[in-house]
């Protein structure tokens, strides 16, 4: 086998549960030439407020960052469609020399009287941060004239990690929170945060706390809308899924509004369960919702349990290796992959801080590799060596896995499938069951390992 | 802030282009042993490396340099030299190929200069060949970025050798792994021995690895690369390639390598020139199996020119592409009545003119520096039958309610995009089929009874 070297920097981003004492560096800046799946502070700012559909979505910069992330999310819109639209301002050299300002303002106007959305967000990219234009102002100047909340991001690629992205977004919006009326607000009212509605998640989400008699005043951000967004700081709790992009949110919101959040996640029966307990708890002065959420609990599970019965039978005793974004996703990964019969033998994330990987590790057995801002060699490294049947990932990890003969699932924002609430546990194990167990992986050469 | 009034700039809505380093990247993947360096933000490379890999479903590393708020206030230097070692420590390659983004660019890095310090201190030791070429992506498309790449590879390679000519060099511009290999298959059967650069039909669509590959098998080698300076001639494909990115041209004033610059070899017009080229460069005749595959192509134009007599197509994409295609179309009676391209070289009408018959009179319109919304307005005036570009039309199509056949790059929803064969009498083929039978199905699904013969 070609040996596949660590790089030095690198050997504390990687823990051996089992065989070594804990003592893991992470939330650093990617090694150069490491070739990290990460991402820039642009695409995290992006891929938040991506979902809000009735807002104009402007990147201000050379062409090549509105491209690479046109219509890339599969978030879905009961509505307005121009989330899925990709407007650059498409600098050239003129502009980097005599600054993109006006090139600004001329598209922002333009294309504000085109599409008359509720709301502009101008992300501005890498080379925008370094000629200097003065956005804000621009922003100002427009919302001014239009009447609409024009709002700056400031997304400059090279100012941090992903994770930067996500707070300059959860800010741009925090400027909308508040504007709106909250008139007619029931206290018995949530925000869902951090849910983006991918495959239509949200609505999945949305039905179960109507469904306990709770009034949802606003996703951040699946399905999004800009009014919604307005008064949302009407709502009584704030339920944080994904926490690393929007907890920042929340925090801002129960400074100013006081209130309080709680963090949950939706993937698999275990969590999700928890998420609706938890909620219901935070309301205990009506215990109707509990018993509600006990009810959905107990039917949604007695409804797919046959089924996921035949496929944990199936894949019981294989082993998953799972690479995501953010560590709190891995948790849940872990337990829905638990509750199916499979192991996990290699798990990380590319912005997991100290106490996400202490969990990580209180969680994983021994012999589990966990591993921060992991790259292509690594990740095929440990899978070959831990003999993973499947790995869990994004586009970038999928072809690693395919081309090493291993089953793959997609498990980030440009899915198609819902993975979310019981339903999505569902799909989720039936996707994994129809990579695990295809007969294609027969032909592949190097299934000796498996 | 005055003088933001009255200004008419327009934002551009669903790019038909992409950025220069990506074309860069696709030629570095094309040689052999060679990792890319994008020398800028970490985006670059990661969302550059995610468009490559859902086009051809093969691991695609790229490394980046990976810039901080520091390296962008004091330079990159440091950075790269840290990428360049990481990379090596890592990949152990041959060939690193650095190509710059608007970040690198606009805060004045000499990247040369850097690599050739980081050469000198690292004389005598076993480093491998690194070639720069700058791509800020503020200035011209993937394709620029592309021929670039090309063009910084020979320039800074290909060499004179006292040996004596022999082969043929090709400089096929950005087709796909399938055209590449056709092409390969050609030149093997014409018995001319040819150096092909870039050449990924290996290293972006191969088989299954029974271990990681840190560098996938194939690529043009570097050998190959410095002989073509001692070549009998050159053959480069794309008519709009400008005197200043033509990789051919170099090669020509530089080494007297005489440059034969021909269109995409897309249909019998275009393939007959390009396989004379080789015949009048070699001396041999066209092999028979070629004159054969030339005989069905024709054949099939008569079974089918019903079908597809003045049908009207919508053709966008690179600018070399879609002349390949408006020639291909109008040779089968096709009307391209819209030709649109992302790029602005302001090459594209004369080029079309040049290959299209009655162009003027067709009342052809061809649109340059456009973006998917201009396509779908100028498209919907045109009521054309069927759209044929890259997966970026999807919405457009589906909005004018027409069949979009996909060709080119990047197929992002359909499988098998890298195995698309475009050129030679093959191409044209498989091309021709694929349009026929999109127009008849269309027709045979509007029929009301359904019919089951044409």
């Amino acid at each position: 086998m070609a040996t596949i070297a660590i790089l030095k920097e690198r050997e504390k981003q990687i823990y051996h549960k089992g065989e070594q004492a804990f003592d893991m560096t992470c939330e650093k800046k990617s090694l150069a030439g490491s070739v990290s799946q990460r991402a820039c502070v642009f695409c995290g700012s992006r891929v938040v407020l991506y979902p809000i559909a009735d807002a104009l979505h402007l990147i201000h910069g050379p062409i090549g960052c509105a491209s690479y992330t046109w219509d890339i999310r599969g978030a879905l819109s009961s509505g307005p469609q121009l989330h899925r639209m990709s407007f650059s301002t498409d600098l050239k050299e003129k502009d980097i020399i005599f600054g993109g300002e006006k090139k600004l303002y001329g598209s922002l106007v333009r294309l504000i009287d085109k599409y008359s959305p509720n709301a502009a967000f101008v992300y501005a990219t890498c080379i925008v941060g370094l000629i200097g234009d003065d956005v804000d102002s621009v922003c100002k100047r427009v919302s001014d004239e239009k009447g609409i909340p024009v709002l700056p991001v400031h997304s400059e690629g090279f100012k941090g990690t992903k994770k930067d992205g996500y707070k300059a977004a959860c800010e741009a919006m925090a400027e909308i929170v508040g504007t709106g009326s909250t008139e007619g607000i029931s206290p018995l009212s949530i925000n869902i945060i951090g849910e983006f509605n991918i495959a239509g998640e949200a609505w999945t989400i949305q039905d179960y706390y109507e469904r306990m008699g709770l009034e949802v005043v606003s996703v951040f951000t699946g399905d999004g809308r800009v009014e919604r967004i307005k008064r949302s700081h009407g709502a009584s709790l704030n339920v944080v899924q994904c926490s690393g992009s929007m907890t920042y949110l929340a925090e801002i919101m129960n400074k100013r509004y006081g209130i309080p959040y709680i963090r949950v996640s939706y993937f698999g029966i275990e969590d999700m369960s928890k998420a609706l307990y938890d909620v219901a708890e935070h309301f205990e002065d009506h215990p109707s919702i509990m018993e509600k959420a006990q009810n959905i609990v107990r039917e949604e599970i007695e409804n797919i349990q046959p089924e996921l019965k035949r496929y944990k039978k199936a894949l019981s005793g294989k082993k998953a290796a799972v690479y995501v974004g953010g560590a709190f996703k891995v948790f849940s990964m872990i337990k829905a992959l638990r509750s199916v019969g499979m192991d996990v033998v290699l798990a990380g994330s590319q912005t997991g801080n100290r106490d996400d990987y202490k969990l990580l590790r209180e969680m994983c057995d021994d012999g589990t590799v966990i591993v921060d801002d992991a790259n292509p060699l690594e990740l095929s490294k440990y899978c070959i060596e831990k003999g993973a049947d499947l790995f869990i990932g994004g586009v970038k990890e999928r072809p690693i896995a395919y081309k090493l003969g291993i089953g793959f699932c997609d498990h980030n924002h440009e899915r198609k499938l819902s993975l979310a609430g019981y339903s999505g546990m569902l799909n989720f194990a039936r996707e994994v069951y129809s990579s695990v167990k295809s007969p294609v992986w027969k032909f592949a050469p190097g299934k000796k390992f498996s | 802030m005055k003088a933001l009034e009255n200004v008419e700039y327009k934002a551009t809505s669903n790019a038909c282009k992409l950025c220069s380093p990506l074309g860069a990247s696709l030629v570095f993947r094309g040689i052999e042993k060679s990792v890319p360096l994008l020398h800028g933000s970490q985006g670059c490379s990661t969302y550059i490396r995610r468009y490559l890999i859902s086009h051809f479903n093969e691991p695609v590393d790229i490394a980046s340099s990976n810039f901080t708020e520091e390296t962008a206030v004091f330079g990159g230097s440091a950075n790269l030299i840290l990428a360049v070692q990481n990379i090596i420590k890592q990949y152990d390659p041959k060939f690193i190929g650095v190509a710059t983004t608007c970040l690198s660019e606009t805060i004045g890095d000499d990247v040369p200069m850097i690599l050739s310090d980081y050469h000198k201190k690292n004389s005598g030791t076993k480093s491998p060949l690194i070639v720069s070429v700058s791509t800020p992506s503020y200035s011209g498309t993937h394709i620029d970025g592309f021929h670039g790449a090309v063009k910084a590879a020979v320039n800074s390679i290909s060499a004179k050798e006292d040996l004596e000519a022999k082969h043929i060099n090709l400089f096929p511009g950005m087709l796909s792994p399938a055209d590449y290999r056709h092409i390969k298959e050609i030149f093997k059967d014409f018995g001319a021995d040819h150096v092909m650069l870039p050449d990924y039909s290996q290293t972006l669509d191969g088989p299954l690895w029974s271990e990681y590959q840190k560098i996938p098998e194939g690529g043009t080698s570097i050998k190959q690369i410095i002989s073509m300076g001692s070549a009998v001639a050159s053959i480069e494909f794309g008519r709009i390639l400008a005197e200043d990115e033509s990789a051919g041209k170099l090669l020509q004033n530089r080494f007297k390598v005489p440059c034969h610059s021909l269109g995409l070899p897309i249909g019998v017009n275009e393939t007959d020139v390009f396989f004379d080229a080789i015949s009048k460069i070699t001396g041999k005749p066209v092999p028979e199996k070629y004159i054969g595959e030339r005989g069905r192509l024709i054949d099939s134009y008569v079974d089918g020119h019903k079908y597809v007599f003045e049908a009207r197509a919508v053709v966008y994409g690179e600018e070399d592409l879609v002349v390949g295609l408006a020639s291909f179309l109008s040779e089968i009676g096709v009307i391209p009545v819209l030709c649109a391209t992302g790029g602005k070289s302001g090459h594209l009408k004369n080029k079309l003119c040049q290959v299209v018959e009655d162009f003027e009179s067709r009342g052809i319109v061809t649109l340059e520096g456009v973006d998917f919304v201009d396509i779908g307005d100028a498209a919907k005036k045109l009521s054309p039958d069927f759209l044929i570009g890259n997966s970026k039309g999807y919405k457009t199509a589906r909005e004018l309610n027409r069949p979009l056949i996909r060709v080119g790059f990047p197929i992002h929803d359909r499988m098998g995009g890298a195995r698309i064969l475009h050129i030679g009498y093959k191409g044209a083929q498989q091309l021709f089929d694929t349009i026929s039978n999109t127009i008849i199905a269309s027709r045979q699904d509007a029929s009301p009874v359904g019919y089951t013969y044409m």
